[in-house]
């Protein structure tokens, strides 16, 4: 099976660097799946789960605020936050949802918070989806 | 006697100070290893997103980008970026100097700059003299995540998105190693070394999505962002490094100075006892 070198890097540092065999995405224009020698491509990223194949089994890796590139046998994935389903806090994350959840409750905020909040609500949703898939 | 005890006290108390001082130099060097490390696993993000930018505009003549465009200047934005606390030599004082000599240089009113500022020393200062601030964040921890400096460095590449001001300048404490710093007053915005710069070896022609344009769009101010995070980390690593030396000499000029005491204090002793045989001799000659 041929492989690619896939790299999450965050700001803070670089939370996987490995050979995978696949990638799955979600891109600006929905789902993507990445192959070796897939052609060069380049797309922002939504909150989502990215789902990666490596050694026939898959696992998550939480993305947030990132973006997808693709050349030759690199895929890299730059994102402003990235967790392994063994480094997120399962209660942290149910805290945030719950909080985010009794905001976007609240309609009479301004629409920035409500924005806000969505966006809180969707990173941990996120959170909790990739911690439950250890 | 009473000069005896004195200078007695005199050494406890600076003992003391290079107590205090040299574990300060020890704490900062801890932390300015952390902080280069920090800023060395931070390179490959602010690389890449160089890297794709780069290729990007480069793959796409002709687009317009705000962020890529320098219009005429009506007001300028300074990001300062200082310590929160002092003991690290001229770090915070050497860096505001030259932050005010560039706007008396360039500005003939306060209305034609703003200034976001990052770090208590320089944020007093600043209000002090009653400089315009629009922004700023104090106690950043001694190894700053993205998220803490992620507000005011969106709300920097907005107002400049916004045409509030129409350049952004970074200035900070340029690492050099650790002895060295150099305050430096960088141009953030408009990014005009991106598209310069010349393209190295293949050059990959990428598909875009949703287009060229978008992604552009949405990379500029992430990418602008990071440079403000970089900095912030290269700031860190400067504070600890100033740090290092101001405590490093204030320890040698301490122990120089006990040395100097201790050599006073043992001759006032000598002298006390040349005096009390003398008087003791006196006392028996006049006896006899």
């Amino acid at each position: 099976m041929s492989t690619m070198q896939l790299d999450i890097v965050t700001p803070e540092r670089t939370v996987y660097s490995e050979q995978v065999e696949m990638v799955i995405a979600r891109a600006a224009e929905g789902d993507i799946g990445i192959l070796p020698h897939h052609s060069p491509f380049v797309s922002p990223l939504k909150i989502t789960a990215v789902r990666v194949k490596k050694d026939g089994k898959e696992f998550l890796v939480a993305i947030s605020g990132g973006f997808i590139e693709v050349r030759g046998d690199k895929v890299t994935i730059l994102a402003e936050t990235a967790e392994l389903p063994q480094d997120i806090d399962v209660e942290r994350a149910e805290a945030a949802k719950e909080r985010a959840e009794k905001r976007l409750a609240d309609k009479k905020k301004e629409d920035i918070d409500f924005k806000r909040a969505q966006l809180a609500l969707d990173k941990a949703i996120n959170r909790i989806k990739v911690a439950r898939s250890r | 006697m009473q000069n005896m005890r004195d200078i007695k006290r005199r050494i406890s108390s600076f003992q003391n100070t290079k107590q205090i001082t040299k574990a300060m130099e020890m704490v900062a060097a801890a932390n300015l290893r952390k902080a280069q490390q920090k800023a060395e696993s931070a390179r490959p993000y602010a690389d890449k997103m160089r890297e794709v930018i780069a290729s990007v505009a480069a793959g796409t003549q002709g687009i317009q980008n705000p962020m890529l465009v320098s219009r005429p200047v009506k007001k300028t934005g300074y990001l300062v970026i200082t310590s929160d606390r002092g003991l690290a030599g001229g770090f915070n004082a050497n860096l505001l100097r030259s932050l005010i000599k560039t706007i008396r240089e360039k500005h003939n009113s306060s209305d034609d700059y703003a200034i976001f500022v990052i770090g208590r020393k320089g944020r007093d200062f600043l209000k002090r003299r009653g400089y315009p601030i629009i922004g700023e964040v104090t106690g950043l921890s001694d190894s700053p995540e993205f998220a803490d400096i992620k507000t005011i460095a969106k709300q920097a590449v907005e107002q400049y998105a916004k045409e509030y001001y129409d350049e952004l300048y970074l200035v900070f404490n340029e690492f050099i190693n650790p002895v060295t710093q150099r305050p430096v007053v960088k141009q953030l915005l408009p990014l005009s070394d991106v598209t310069e710069q010349k393209e190295t070896g293949t050059q990959a022609l990428y598909e875009f999505e949703p287009s060229a344009e978008e992604v552009l769009e949405a990379l500029l101010p992430q990418y602008a962002e990071t440079l403000i995070y970089s900095a912030v980390l290269e700031s860190k690593a400067s504070e600890f490094g100033a740090r290092m030396s101001a405590m490093g000499s204030a320890t040698d000029n301490a122990t120089e100075m006990i040395a100097n005491l201790r050599l006073q204090y043992n001759r006032a002793r000598q002298a006390a006892i040349t005096q009390e045989i003398a008087e003791i001799v006196g006392g028996a000659n006049a006896l006899s």
